[in-house]
């Protein structure tokens, strides 16, 4: 049978960003992948040791614009354990907020972009007006609507105070109206059953051997979450992962779909136990030594590492993003798949390729 | 003006191409195309064909490999066309500017129309960038202004 071999990318309808995939396929079944990277690369690490350290955090923040405040806060956090310093209770709290607040919003993006890969414009229309209330409520809060350029080392700069509480739970509650009008549609519908059940299908042995991570690894049956850590303040939320066990396309829209739930929950709880206190402390020193730390994106576990050496330059940043630990897994979910298949399974994997390049 | 450049103007066809930026505009950019701003209710639509395309949107600095692509869609692009540089860093590197891969903005490679400011560009900064470009669109037609001769 003839092999042909056709690039999907770098300029795709499907894909925001650009990656290119090479294709050989048997006549409408794909045989060989070879991912083509590069186009999205911009040198952050190596900028990011020229910068002075503080001027990082706005670098880091775009890395990637849908889950900017999670990069900006796993800098932060670095940062102040290098320089030895302790973030205020309060900014603790306001950090989980908008952490949360950036998952659901990049969830609702993903889970419209899934159903407009097989199709189902209606349902991609619906996620993204829902997501609108999200992003009002982080313009509000921090005055921004996705770079929101609020988390600095030793704290936060902008605060929910006690005018705007009310209003954020209003707005979550109008959330939570929308999200009851989209989850059985996701989670029933035959059309998006047909589409994702039994596609894209990564075995738990797989799933942990190939070092995947978030959504992808709670969705073949593994409890791990890097927010069971307890940075910010999830040690102070009775946080648990979500697990799946279809091990399919199908089962990692569950685990994000369940994520949006549970992150309405926390932004909630973490509003009504939130202490009073000051935002922000300084930083009285450079960073020095070396330090690392892990924390969850939307897309799965960031790590980050960096080396000072007393100066007010870095010596070395190296970022390390979840779709980096995915891409193995997507290259064995590929192969044997139709034509057809291959946006959504791309997609099941929520690749973000600004992240992964820098 | 003929048929096809009358239509043309009240239903451009839009080709969205990232050239290494951050996804903060690119995600503003389909943010524009949904219920809140929904932008198709004037005709606009985003398609994936740069031969079908009117308006190109190009978001993010231009980067040393992604410079080819945005070549290769410029010139599949038939005339009359705009371009749009969308965000800080579409337009001078911005944030980007000191990284070693950055070749800098959009107008590095090909002939720019219109900027839009912001980093993030807001949805409604974008569709007033939109409709700017319509207007030079509409200039273009009527043989005011030459194109595609200028680029680098
Ligand atoms: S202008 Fe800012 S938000 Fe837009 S792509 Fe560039 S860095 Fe990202």
């Amino acid at each position: 049978m003839a092999r042909v071999t056709f690039p999907f990318g770098p300029q795709h309808p499907v894909l925001p960003e650009a990656i290119q995939l090479q294709l050989t396929c048997e006549d409408e079944r794909v045989v060989e992948v070879l991912p083509v990277v590069g186009y999205m690369h911009r040198g952050i690490e190596k900028a990011a040791e020229r910068n002075p350290y503080s001027h990082n955090v706005f670098l880091c923040e775009r890395i990637c614009g849908i889950c900017s405040f999670i990069h900006a806060l796993c800098y932060c956090e670095l940062v102040e354990s290098m320089t030895k310093i302790k973030a205020p209770p309060r900014a603790k709290y306001l950090r989980t907020i908008w952490s949360e607040l950036s998952r659901i919003h990049s969830h609702m993006l993903w889970l419209g972009l899934l159903a407009d890969s097989f199709g189902f414009e209606s349902l991609f229309m619906q996620c993204w007006r829902a997501r609108e209330i999200i992003l009002d409520t982080l313009e509000m809060t921090t005055g921004q609507r996705v770079i929101q350029s609020t988390c600095t080392i030793g704290g936060v700069r902008c605060d929910i105070d006690s005018e705007m509480k009310p209003e954020v739970h209003r707005q979550m509650k109008a959330f939570k109206k929308e999200l009851e009008a989209i989850y059985p549609v996701f989670a029933r519908d035959y059309t998006v059953k047909a589409r994702l059940v039994g596609k894209g299908v990564l075995p738990k042995e797989q799933a942990w051997s190939l070092g995947t991570v978030g959504p992808v690894l709670r969705g073949s049956g593994w409890a791990y979450d890097a927010r069971m850590l307890g940075y910010a303040a999830y040690d102070e939320l009775e946080f648990e992962p979500v697990v799946e066990n279809g091990c399919d396309a199908y089962a990692r829209m569950m685990v994000r779909l369940r994520e949006v739930v549970q992150s309405v929950e926390l932004v909630v709880k973490a509003l009504d136990r939130m202490p009073d206190g000051e935002l922000a402390v300084t930083a009285r020193r450079f960073p020095e030594g070396e330090g690392i730390i892990r924390v969850e994106q939307p897309r799965g576990e960031l790590v980050e590492y960096a080396r000072g050496n007393g100066t007010v330059r870095l010596e070395r940043l190296k970022v390390r993003t979840p779709t980096f630990s995915n891409i193995p897994a997507l290259l064995l979910m590929l192969p044997g798949c139709e034509v057809a298949d291959v946006p959504v399974i791309t997609l099941s994997i929520d690749p973000c390729i600004a992240c992964t390049e820098r | 003006m003929g048929f096809l450049a009358r239509a043309r103007v009240k239903s451009p066809w839009i080709l969205h191409y990232c050239t290494g930026g951050c996804n903060g505009c690119d995600i503003e950019i389909l943010a524009c195309l949904t219920p809140l701003y929904d932008v198709e209710r004037f005709g606009i639509l985003n398609i994936g064909n740069p031969k079908h395309a009117d308006i190109l949107m190009i978001t993010g600095p231009v980067n040393w490999r992604s410079r080819h692509v945005l070549r290769n869609l410029y010139e599949q692009t038939p005339d009359p066309k705009v371009v749009i540089a969308i965000g800080v860093c579409a337009a001078t590197g911005g944030v980007f500017h000191n990284c070693y891969n950055v070749l800098g903005g959009v107008d590095k490679v090909v002939p720019v129309d219109v900027y839009v400011r912001g980093c993030a560009a807001r949805p409604e900064a974008i569709i007033d960038g939109v409709v700017m470009a319509l207007q030079k669109l509409e200039a273009k037609k009527s043989g005011g202004v030459s194109y595609a001769a200028g680029a680098r």
